[in-house]
């Protein structure tokens, strides 16, 4: 018979050697913040007139965007298409949506030049823009997320709030409130997935989008007007590998014994995926018959195959095999790669395709810029790791005795 | 799922795509975009032009900008590096030798080309930049948030950033002496040019003049008035003696920058129909599956 799985809160120490480097990490990125904020942003980047988009938009916005696909594409399958059997890693996929979500919007925020008027796309419109929709599509999508995520926090505090010293005459009102937000978002949270799955639609396509306008200082390898659609598939694709490796990352740290047979089955969707976005990519090349850029061997058609090969038909092939799906070590690379292929993917669209006609230095990102973007990995992971600890994310087996059935949303 | 709550179910979810649907039309929200048949334009005639720099004096000065003595514009020695406009000079003006003919350099005055279908307009995520009735492309300072999204845009690469202020850093590119045209006087690096390189007036006429120029003189001119149709036609306009390209000039398609983006973008999000119908699409497959598990569970 099998056990009996339950989203807990899990114990362990927090600081183990390999989080403390993570803590440096963190500290050291937190540091050159800083000094981008008081010493403006040509302090600590590499960034100029030539290459105005460095690695905090590539990277940071636009592949953590992509790579938090993981959450609305478990929200499809596991509330939409209504798979029970997957409920145990919606939660996760969520948590690292949500973190993942903040993190893109803080980056945006650190790499505005005014960020104190973040605000301002709120109150001053313009329809033409991409970057407005996407702006406005993220902002609400992570309002959504932060909804989608209230459940897991009155789970882990009804009948439980105690807040210390004289504010615990509050603990009473505070109960009452989080068991009103429970009833009413039990009735409508279905709203909020759906609108959630909508938004993540819209805007991971726009971000696509967002370099057509660049028209010919695009490297022709990568510009298309089917970019969107490009940006989209492959934010599909890379939804599933990166709930996988999560898995199984947060296995192996909390010593649990990962899910094997929902992230096989998990996997056996990714092919499908994969190839429907590889069979987009080459049509397009074929269409626009942009291989003859493949003849001459630069750094553009290099990082091209490289995309190609490793990223989508490499772990195509390992995840066709039901053999290679079914073992950890076949999900576990299969996923990294396509991961490796979608981060690979953005970078080459945002900074390597940019190929300004005025250019007297290239762009290479600064020591600041790196450690930066390293800094916002490193606190995500931190705060994922606190999260777990705290509420009740991760699926771990109970004791049979437990007469809790899980809870599960939006039914 | 009851009769009740299916019911509850399709009016919440209507209610949703209502509030989706309330989200500003396009045409609200679009920055201002003019037209204007009496547009201005500047003529820049490359072969009459010596490279003497009093433009980019009268440019800094009429702006309020730092600038060395007009004086010490005469030093040629800067000239020897390509350059491009930035925050300390709205116009640069570069020069090009050429082989065939050493002793008659070409210089060419770089500056916003003031486009009749701006990409920066189109991008700008806060509508801060707009395209005046008189022609000009103007940026609003109060509205920017610094983003850079115009620079990626701008297909002549012309907005700069002001990289090293941390509070208020601006966007920096001709403004095509707005406030001076305003009060009906001449662009500042019009008004000094000494070889009247540059010819304002309505941009029609400029084309007119420009076609007549390469009709009576032939041999002086290429048959090509760049920036008549480059990306749907700029205010500023350029004639030469050679090809474009040779004084890296970006060669571009005649079509609007912004294009291809706004199809794309006003395919997607047409009255806001393509969301909603993918909500309802959304909508409709969960409360299916949903039956379907509760009339499976009712089997059992
Ligand atoms: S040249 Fe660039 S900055 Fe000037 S109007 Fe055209 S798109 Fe805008
Ligand atoms: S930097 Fe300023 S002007 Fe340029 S697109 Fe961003 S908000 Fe608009
Ligand atoms: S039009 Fe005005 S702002 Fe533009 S280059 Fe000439 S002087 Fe400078």
């Amino acid at each position: 018979m099998e056990d009996f799985m339950k989203p807990t809160p899990l114990k362990t120490k927090y600081f183990t050697p390999g989080v403390i480097v993570i803590f440096v990490f963190a500290t050291i990125g937190i540091l050159f913040l800083l000094a981008r904020l008081f010493f403006g942003l040509g302090a600590v980047t590499n960034l100029s007139n030539q290459y105005p988009w460095g690695i905090w938009i590539g990277i940071d916005v636009a592949a953590g965007v992509a790579l938090a696909a993981g959450g609305f594409t478990t929200a499809a399958l596991g509330h939409i298409m209504h798979k029970e059997e997957y409920h145990a890693i919606v939660r996760p996929a969520l948590l690292t949506a949500l973190l993942g979500y903040t993190f893109v919007a803080l980056s945006v925020a650190m790499d505005l030049g005014r960020w104190y008027y973040i605000w301002h796309p709120l109150i001053m419109w313009n329809g033409n823009s991409v970057l407005f929709e996407v702006g406005m599509c993220v902002m609400a999508y992570l309002t959504v997320l932060y909804i989608e995520f209230i459940p897991i926090v009155t789970e882990r505090f009804i009948g439980r709030v105690s807040l210390p010293g004289f504010l615990s005459v509050l603990n009473k009102p505070v109960d009452s409130l989080l068991r009103i937000l429970d009833k009413t978002l039990d009735k409508t949270m279905f709203i909020f997935i759906i609108a959630g799955v909508v938004l993540s639609c819209l805007h991971q396509s726009s971000l696509g989008t967002l370099m057509v306008i660049a028209g010919p200082k695009m490297h022709p390898l990568w510009q298309t007007p089917i970019l969107p659609l490009l940006f989209l598939l492959s934010a599909i694709s890379v939804g599933f590998p990166m709930v996988i490796f999560e898995s199984l990352i947060t296995s192996k740290s909390f010593g649990l014994k990962p899910e094997m047979k929902v992230l096989s089955n998990l996997g056996t969707m990714i092919a499908p995926l994969l190839g429907i976005y590889l069979a987009f990519k080459l049509g397009d090349m074929v269409i626009r018959q942009t291989f003859v850029y493949l003849n001459e061997l630069n750094t553009a058609s290099i990082l091209f195959l490289i995309e190609i090969i490793f990223g989508i038909i490499v772990p195509l092939r390992i995840f066709i095999s039901p053999k290679l799906t079914k073992t950890r070590a076949g999900l576990f690379i299969g996923s990294a790669l396509v991961i490796l292929g979608v981060l690979l993917n953005r970078i080459n669209n945002f900074i390597i395709a940019y190929n300004p006609p005025y250019k007297f230095t290239p762009y290479f990102p600064s020591i600041g810029e790196i450690l930066v973007t390293l800094g916002f990995v490193a606190l995500e992971i931190l705060l994922f790791r606190t999260f777990v600890m705290i509420f009740p994310i991760v699926s771990v087996p109970q004791p049979l005795t437990s007469k809790t059935k899980f809870f599960i949303r939006g039914k | 799922m009851s009769k009740q709550t299916r019911r509850n179910f399709i009016k919440t979810a209507a209610v949703a795509g209502s509030v989706i649907a309330g989200l500003p039309k396009k045409t609200d929200a679009a920055p201002k975009n003019i037209l204007s048949e009496d547009r201005m334009g500047v003529l820049v005639d490359t072969t009459v032009c010596v490279g003497c720099r009093k433009c980019e004096w009268a440019c800094k000065t009429a702006h309020n900008m730092p600038t060395t003595p007009l004086e010490s514009y005469d030093n040629r020695e800067v000239m020897k590096k390509m350059r491009r406009p930035d925050h300390t000079s709205l116009t640069v003006v570069n020069e090009y030798e050429f082989d065939d003919y050493p002793e008659f350099p070409i210089d060419v005055k770089v500056q916003c080309m003031h486009c009749d279908h701006p990409a920066c307009v189109s991008a700008c995520i806060v509508g801060a930049f707009s395209k005046e009735e008189n022609g000009s492309v103007i940026w609003d300072s109060s509205k920017c948030i610094g983003c850079r999204y115009c620079m990626v845009a701008c297909p002549f690469q012309i907005p700069s950033f002001e990289f090293h202020k941390a509070i208020q850093p601006e966007i920096k590119k001709c403004d095509f002496c707005f406030s001076r045209t305003k009060e009906g006087k001449l662009p500042a690096c019009v008004e000094i040019c000494p070889m009247e390189a540059l010819t304002y007036g309505r941009r029609k006429d400029l084309i007119d003049i420009a076609r007549r120029k390469i009709e009576l003189y032939p041999d002086r001119y290429i048959n090509h008035i760049y920036g008549e149709t480059e990306v749907g036609g700029t205010a500023w306009l350029y004639l030469a003696s050679r090809k474009f390209e040779d004084l890296q000039f970006p060669k571009l398609g005649n079509s609007p920058a912004p294009g291809v983006t706004e199809a794309i973008q006003h395919g997607v999000f047409a009255y806001f129909l393509p969301p909603i119908a993918l909500y309802a699409l959304l909508g409709g497959v969960m409360w299916i599956n949903k039956n379907r598990k509760k009339s499976e569970e009712g089997e059992e």
